[in-house]
């Protein structure tokens, strides 16, 4: 396949950016989309240009590291992928492919496509945990009996990766579908009741801080999510929300 | 409950029940007027009713005002806020992808339900209210019927009205489920709820734009 790419390039921080046009030829349909760019890389560096640079850890879609808008949608327009699980033959023959950062003012960018998605760790750091005794009388989690409903209900909020395809999406750069799984997780299981009150509070006031914006339900983020959170936990966290408020 | 509307959940929870009331009212609203088309003596009982009660003149109303003043302020001021939150914008953004055109575009067609509502406010609320507390008319039990269909002769206001409430529809397809998410709703019984919010935005606007077609036809 030959394909163009127009990729935004920005050398740090504090200079202003610009897409700018690669041309690449001889684009197996079977790599994956960061491979893709690992053969413009090479190709670049062979030509004594800076390569482009983007994020990247496992490949294989556990680690949330690797992000890119890709035409218009976070990790592109398969459904259920990260971008490392992103194939090329998603794409045609003569395609031209636009690849930019996540766009946030609380994910600014670092280089090229690199952005700073520490926002969504103070989050995180904010509330989304349990406290546990770590004495040495530590209590077997699994003495607590928890229902199998809530459990993979937990379970499936869990799996979220905190990759930001959620706010990439939103029109309003909304970052409620990962607080929401990070406080759902939690709030349907017996142990994360025990500070429910402050965990809700305090990682939305962390959300409001940096500087996402307000959810209006477009769904956007529930669909380009590539871990299906689904957006009842949004609703769940509306009503901890509401249920903290009153205390 | 600490720091009203000082946080994006509150501000959208306000922004759900301003909503919703808004919907029972839009209900309410139709239902009167739909008796226009049935029977002449039930739609002035009626407006008389509700021209003349005191609960409905001086609780009802003003909470009605409030609401109607509170979801368009606080829709600009969401809109603001949403759309600073990404200064630099995306060169290539594929909204259509991943969610509908309504729900992208509520401020849209809340403007343009907000531009008839101006029209409804100085063409039917400002004469009413001049007519009743300002002139001090007698109360008149049989006017409400004339004046109604007086309303929809001219083509180029009938024109408005069903422009308007075209958008209304696109407004409460997305709007009607989205008040119920807002407010904490979704479990199991939300694929019923957003059959009947797509029931609901189609046939409400529908039948006030047919009552307006029906005097504008039959007079
Ligand atoms: C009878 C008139 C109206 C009705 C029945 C109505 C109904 C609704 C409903 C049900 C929602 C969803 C609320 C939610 O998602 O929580 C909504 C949202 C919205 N409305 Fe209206 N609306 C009306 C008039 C207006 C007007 C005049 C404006 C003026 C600009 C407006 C602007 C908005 C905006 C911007 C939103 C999205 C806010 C958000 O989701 O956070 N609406 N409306
Ligand atoms: S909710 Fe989905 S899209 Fe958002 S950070 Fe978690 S895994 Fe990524
Ligand atoms: S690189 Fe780990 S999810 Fe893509």
């Amino acid at each position: 396949m030959n394909l163009t790419l127009k990729i935004w390039r920005q050398k740090d921080a504090n200079t202003q950016g610009k897409i700018v046009d690669y041309p690449i030829s001889e684009v197996s349909p079977d790599m994956s989309f960061l491979e893709m760019l690992d053969v413009l890389n090479e190709q670049l560096i062979s030509k004594g240009e800076e390569p482009v640079e983007f994020d990247h850890d496992c490949r294989e879609g556990i680690c949330g590291t690797c992000s890119l808008q890709i035409n218009g949608e976070p990790h592109g327009p398969d459904r259920g992928v990260t971008t490392c699980q992103l194939h090329m033959r998603m794409f045609k023959d003569g395609d031209t492919i636009f690849i930019e950062p996540f766009r946030a003012n609380a994910f600014p960018v670092i280089k090229d496509l690199i952005v700073d998605r520490s926002s969504f760790d103070r989050i995180q750091q904010a509330g989304g945990f349990i406290s546990v005794n770590t004495s040495g009388n530590t209590i077997d989690a699994n003495s607590i009996p928890v229902n199998k409903h809530d459990a993979d209900k937990s379970f499936d909020a869990a799996t979220c990766i905190g990759c930001g395809a959620c706010v990439a999406a939103c029109k309003n750069a909304s970052a409620m579908l990962f607080t929401s799984a990070k406080v759902s997780q939690f709030a349907l299981l017996p142990q994360g009741q025990v500070e429910a009150t402050d965990r809700v509070m305090n990682m939305v006031r962390q959300m409001d801080l940096e500087g996402f914006g307000n959810c209006t339900n477009t769904g956007a983020c529930e669909i380009e999510c590539p871990k299906g959170i689904s957006l009842e936990n949004i609703a769940r966290m509306n009503r901890e929300y509401l249920k903290a408020s009153t205390k | 409950m600490s720091g009203i509307l000082n946080s994006s959940i509150a501000r959208k929870v306000a922004m759900a029940l301003s909503a919703i009331f808004l919907l029972i009212f839009l209900l309410q609203h139709f239902l009167i007027n739909f008796t226009s088309v049935i029977s002449e003596n039930l739609f002035n009982e009626l407006s008389h009713f509700m021209g003349t009660n005191i609960l409905i003149q001086a609780v009802m109303q003003p909470v009605l005002i409030f609401a109607v003043v509170f979801h368009f302020v606080m829709g600009f001021i969401l809109e603001a806020k949403n759309k600073s939150a990404r200064k630099i914008k995306y060169v290539s953004y594929n909204g259509g992808a991943n969610s509908s055109w309504m729900s992208r575009n509520m401020i849209y067609s809340g403007l343009v339900i907000l531009a008839f509502l101006v029209l409804h406010f100085i063409d039917f609320w400002i004469p009413e209210m001049n007519y009743k507390y300002i002139q001090f008319n007698p109360e008149d039990p049989t006017r409400y019927y004339g004046e109604l269909v007086h309303k929809f002769e001219s083509p180029l206001r009938v024109g408005a009205y069903v422009v308007s409430f075209a958008l209304l529809s696109l407004h409460l397809l997305h709007g009607f489920q989205s008040s119920f998410q807002s407010v904490g709703c979704n479990g199991k019984y939300t694929p019923a709820l957003k059959a009947f919010g797509k029931y609901f935005a189609i046939l409400i606007p529908l039948g006030f734009i047919f009552i307006a077609l029906f005097h504008h036809f039959n007079h």
